[in-house]
């Protein structure tokens, strides 16, 4: 043990996971991202999870109104915002309630007792003050009036409002914290800065608050120790901390300056895919054309349209939106043009829980048209590889004239991780399909023997006039036709054009064990719960537990039969009641497969996978 | 804004090699054959032209014009014209629709189109029933109207094309008959050169499920009783022997006769369809004696693309990125070493 120069000691820790819950409005989104940046640029792994109401200010001190950050540093390897609170920050009671069960026995609460008022008490249904009728006696309480403490100091500076005051105790938490796990102030202040740059006083108010908060803890003797954590061995290289849905975003941007296409979306505000959109439209200085269409279906079809006339062309939404735009995705399927369509998933059915996260739209993606409409569906899985998987989905679409559903959720679209930066130098070359020359033997369901694809002749273009719809076409010259064995060609060579895309995806890859007794497979945001799970698993002395992630589903890997054969056992998990299980059950027989699964809103915690995973090996 | 060009086109230039299929006699074909006319006075080049469409009888006009063009799913053809458009402003895009199409399904789309005035044209063939589909009410049918899922008489008051484009803050609203293919023609030209959304409603007959739905007001031998044909500037004269006229009574348009009670041509209104108060306008629409047709209204606005062109270059000149690369390694970023 290292000692502080207050002659405290310092104690070092592999990982820790901090949560900060308050009130919508206490700012709790903020503390965390302060918290989590520092400690990315100190040099840690970090995840982390945000957790909100879908209410903007839900009534004060109510239940369903207290808004959560997760954060989860470590000097290891850290794949999700973890499991079980090493310290939870609660502002209010009801905070305190909603919370109180992740947290680790005997580790350490803070509250700010200013708001455990009768009156917050009985919003969060308690009927004795848990402060004071012992059942917190299992854990480390650091009760600290922090309302007061904010007041006290800022009483020496001039013409703040009282809201104003208030409004920045959410920073005396974050000075403690930061004191306790031994960050530095200083990212912080420069947020201040920049964020405030033309209020002064709020500048100062916040700096204030931070450092008193900070010496508060320094002094406190409840609190005999701080900890570190140090910096976690990460490849070399620039990095900077994204969110998915903001990766998704530059995904497309990377994706259209390397095809030197100009990208269009056209999207509709929906929880919680609206970030893309907001990301998108401050890049006009890029030519990015973002149109907010009046509804969920012009969203697509001016995304269609755009893509006709040879834009790299863009619809965002989440659920709902996507069973909107099915009727519009069948058409750009049959008339065969490029379309990149982003799911970011939420919990379902209907309205759902609209800031939750889910896996409960694969099914959707992958049927959810009349007819037989086969698109490709590939899925990110984490925050960072949201930007690979955007990019992905714009080459596979161009290259492949399709459309693409690219499925991400609520979980990694808002969480945060580090991302080793990309340079659209060393992502590959993206093709696409459009035809200049004339000849006079053209037609325009003319294909690529490779691929397949069509050729995508776009308005401007002398001598290629021709017309699309949904009419079924004749095979080659594209004319509407309703001969019966034309028909059935069309939709034998539709599918077989997404089958075709397995030639151009990696191959499946799996970790910890290349056989063995058991296969954990997952796909999409569960990468990260599935990760520590089975690492931990085999670090608990089971041995040859492998794990499969998908990212491409439709179509599946080549080889996705031949490592499924090399375990014993196959455990599917996904947060839905069992999607992709039944996909591979209907493409590979004879499998020992089962399933996990999981529809609460939130992600797998670490403790049940492995419960399940307990039960399938010896 | 189009290019345009001197190479002289004929209406053939712009016929497809596809049969027509619409029912002999349909007033569709006037306007195909209008359309086909009107292109080549435009000096548009053929490839740069587009045609959008629905679903419906008038929405397989496209596949029927020699020129780029996309039939798409009921109601949405805005949306997909607005994305065309935005992608490649150099492109005329027309959008062909039908009361069914643009007025129920595709309600949402038709009333943004108009609000965000893009420079876009929309032909819609109102025939005050649904054709393609044989024979049900439309938005546009009239109270009592019997059809097939009206037997005993539809209960829906109708929407009137006009009055609902012009609230939703059309520019650009023409009417004209669908017997009449000369002045559309001239309409079709008129609506090209404007720069905006441009609504035509062509009362089109429908000779199967609607037959003569019009014909009080299209027939040759009373058209010119019971139409007004509008045009900018001149008087609002109309009938055989061209002495009606229009003139402002109170709040309410009202027929006169010149030559009685004292009126002289100096009484009848002028139109000027470049208005920006549409208050005229929607009376003119409203009327139903004389039914209105030509251009009614012609206001010229700032387009969305004039909007968001003008938007992109302040971005563009104030912005230190030129590349993605720019924006990634932007602001906070830091190094492991």
């Amino acid at each position: 043990m290292i000692t502080a120069k207050n002659n405290k000691p310092i104690e070092v820790l592999e990982a820790v996971v901090i949560r900060f819950v308050g009130d919508s409005g206490d700012g709790m989104q903020l503390t965390g991202t302060q918290f989590s940046d520092t400690s990315a640029m100190f040099g840690n792994d970090i995840s982390t999870f945000p957790n909100y109401p879908s209410e903007i200010r839900a009534p004060q001190g109510s239940l369903y109104g207290v808004s959560g950050y997760q954060v989860h540093i470590g000097s290891v390897e850290v794949s999700t915002p973890g499991d079980d609170l090493d310290l939870l920050v609660a502002m209010n009671p009801a905070g305190l309630k909603t919370n109180l069960y992740a947290v680790k026995p005997g580790h350490t609460i803070i509250v700010d007792t200013d708001s455990f008022t009768k009156k917050n008490l009985e919003k969060a249904q308690y009927e004795t003050n848990p402060l004071e009728d012992g059942s917190l006696d299992n854990y480390r309480v650091i009760e600290v009036s922090m309302t007061s403490l904010t007041k006290e100091s800022l009483k020496d500076v001039a013409g703040l409002d009282n809201k104003s005051i208030t409004r920045s105790k959410n920073m005396f938490a974050l000075g403690m914290v930061y004191w306790m796990y031994h960050r530095e102030k200083d990212h912080t202040i420069e947020f201040f800065n920049k964020k405030f740059k033309n209020k002064p006083l709020i500048i100062e108010a916040n700096t204030k608050v931070l450092n008193a908060g900070y010496f508060f803890a320094e002094t406190l003797e409840l609190i005999p120790n701080s900890y570190t954590i140090s910096p976690a061995k990460m490849r070399e290289g620039t990095y900077r901390i994204i969110m998915g849905n903001t990766a998704t975003a530059w995904g497309l941007l990377a994706a259209a300056e390397k095809s030197g296409l100009e990208l269009f979306l056209g999207s509709y505000p929906i929880t919680p895919a609206t970030d893309i959109l907001h990301e998108l439209v401050k890049h006009k200085h890029f030519g990015v054309k973002a149109f907010q269409a009046e509804d969920e279906i012009a969203g697509i079809s001016s995304a269609i349209g755009a893509s006709f006339a040879g834009d790299l062309a863009v619809t965002t939404t989440s659920g709902p939106g996507l069973a909107l735009k099915g009727e519009a995705i069948g058409l750009a399927m049959m008339i065969e043009l490029p379309l990149v369509v982003i799911n970011v998933q939420r919990g379902g059915p209907s309205t759902g829980l609209p800031t939750k996260t889910e896996q409960s739209d694969l099914m959707q993606a992958m049927y959810g048209r009349n007819g037989e409409s086969p698109v490709v569906v590939i899925a990110a899985s984490t925050p960072e590889n949201c930007f690979n998987y955007a990019f992905e989905a714009a080459k596979l679409a161009l290259e492949h004239m399709t459309p693409v559903i690219l499925l991400t959720d609520g979980y990694i679209a808002n969480g945060s991780a580090p991302w080793k930066i990309i340079s659209v130098d060393e992502l590959p070359e993206i093709k696409n399909n459009k035809v200049t020359e004339y000849d006079e033997d053209w037609h325009p369901y003319d294909r690529n023997d490779e691929t397949l694809a069509r050729d995508w002749a776009i308005p401007g273009t002398p001598n290629f006039e021709h017309r699309v719809g949904g009419l079924e076409k004749d095979s080659v010259t594209g004319n509407v036709s309703y001969v019966p064995e034309n028909h059935e060609r069309m939709t034998q060579l539709r599918a077989e054009k997404i089958k075709r895309v397995q030639n151009y995806i990696p191959e499946l890859e799996t970790e910890f064990a290349s056989e063995g007794d058991l296969l954990v497979v997952g796909w999409g945001g569960t990468y990260g719960s599935l990760h520590s799970a089975v690492k931990q698993f085999n670090k608990d002395g089971y041995k040859n537990v492998g794990l499969a992630h998908f990212n491409y589903i439709n179509p599946l890997p080549k080889n996705t039969e031949e490592i499924l054969r090399k375990f014993k056992k196959i455990i599917v998990c996904e947060l839905n009641s069992g999607q992709f299980v039944n996909i591979l059950k209907m493409n590979f027989n004879g499998l020992d497969i089962y399933q996990h699964n999981k529809v609460q809103g939130l992600p797998f915690a670490n403790s049940e996978l492995i419960d399940q995973f307990k039960q399938l090996v010896k | 804004m189009e290019t345009t060009v001197e190479k002289k086109y004929t209406f053939r230039d712009f016929q497809s090699d596809q049969e027509v299929r619409w029912c002999p006699g349909c007033d569709d074909y006037v306007i195909l054959r209008s359309m086909q006319k009107a292109l080549p006075e435009m000096g548009v080049k053929r490839e740069d032209v587009v045609f959008i469409s629905g679903i419906g009888c008038s929405s397989r006009f496209p596949y029927y014009m020699n020129t780029y063009g996309m039939h798409t799913i009921h109601g949405r053809a805005p949306g997909f014209a607005t994305g065309t458009k935005l992608a490649n402003p150099n492109l005329s895009v027309w959008v062909t629709t039908g009361d069914g199409d643009s007025m129920a399904i595709g309600g949402n789309h038709f009333i943004h189109v108009l609000r965000r005035n893009i420079d876009l044209n929309i032909i819609m063939f109102n025939n005050e029933i649904y054709g393609l589909t044989k024979g049900q009410f439309s938005p546009t049918s009239l109270v009592g109207q019997k059809t097939k899922s009206s037997p005993y008489g539809n209960t829906q008051p109708p929407f009137s094309p006009g009055e609902l484009a012009l609230g939703a803050k059309a520019r650009f609203f023409a009417r004209i008959g669908g017997n009449n293919p000369k002045d559309m023609t001239q309409i079709l030209i008129e609506a090209h050169k404007f720069k905006g959304t441009s609504l035509i409603e062509v009362l089109q007959n429908c000779v199967i499920f609607n037959n003569g739905c019009f014909t009080q007001f299209t027939d040759k031998a009373v058209k010119e009783d019971k139409q007004i044909y509008l045009e900018d500037g001149k008087l609002m004269i109309f009938g055989k022997n061209r002495d009606k006229g229009l003139v402002l009574n109170g709040l309410k348009l009202e027929v006169v006769t010149i030559g009685e009670n004292g009126i002289t041509e100096q009484d009848i209104l002028v139109h000027n369809a470049k208005l920006e108060d549409p208050t005229l306008h929607q009376m003119l629409v409203r009327l139903e004696y004389p039914l209105a047709t030509g251009i009614i209204r012609s206001f010229n606005d700032v387009t969305l693309e004039e909007r968001e062109d003008a938007l992109t270059a302040q971005v563009k000149a104030n912005s230190k990125f030129t590349k993605a690369d720019d924006l990634f390694f932007s602001g906070e970023t830091y190094e492991v070493k």
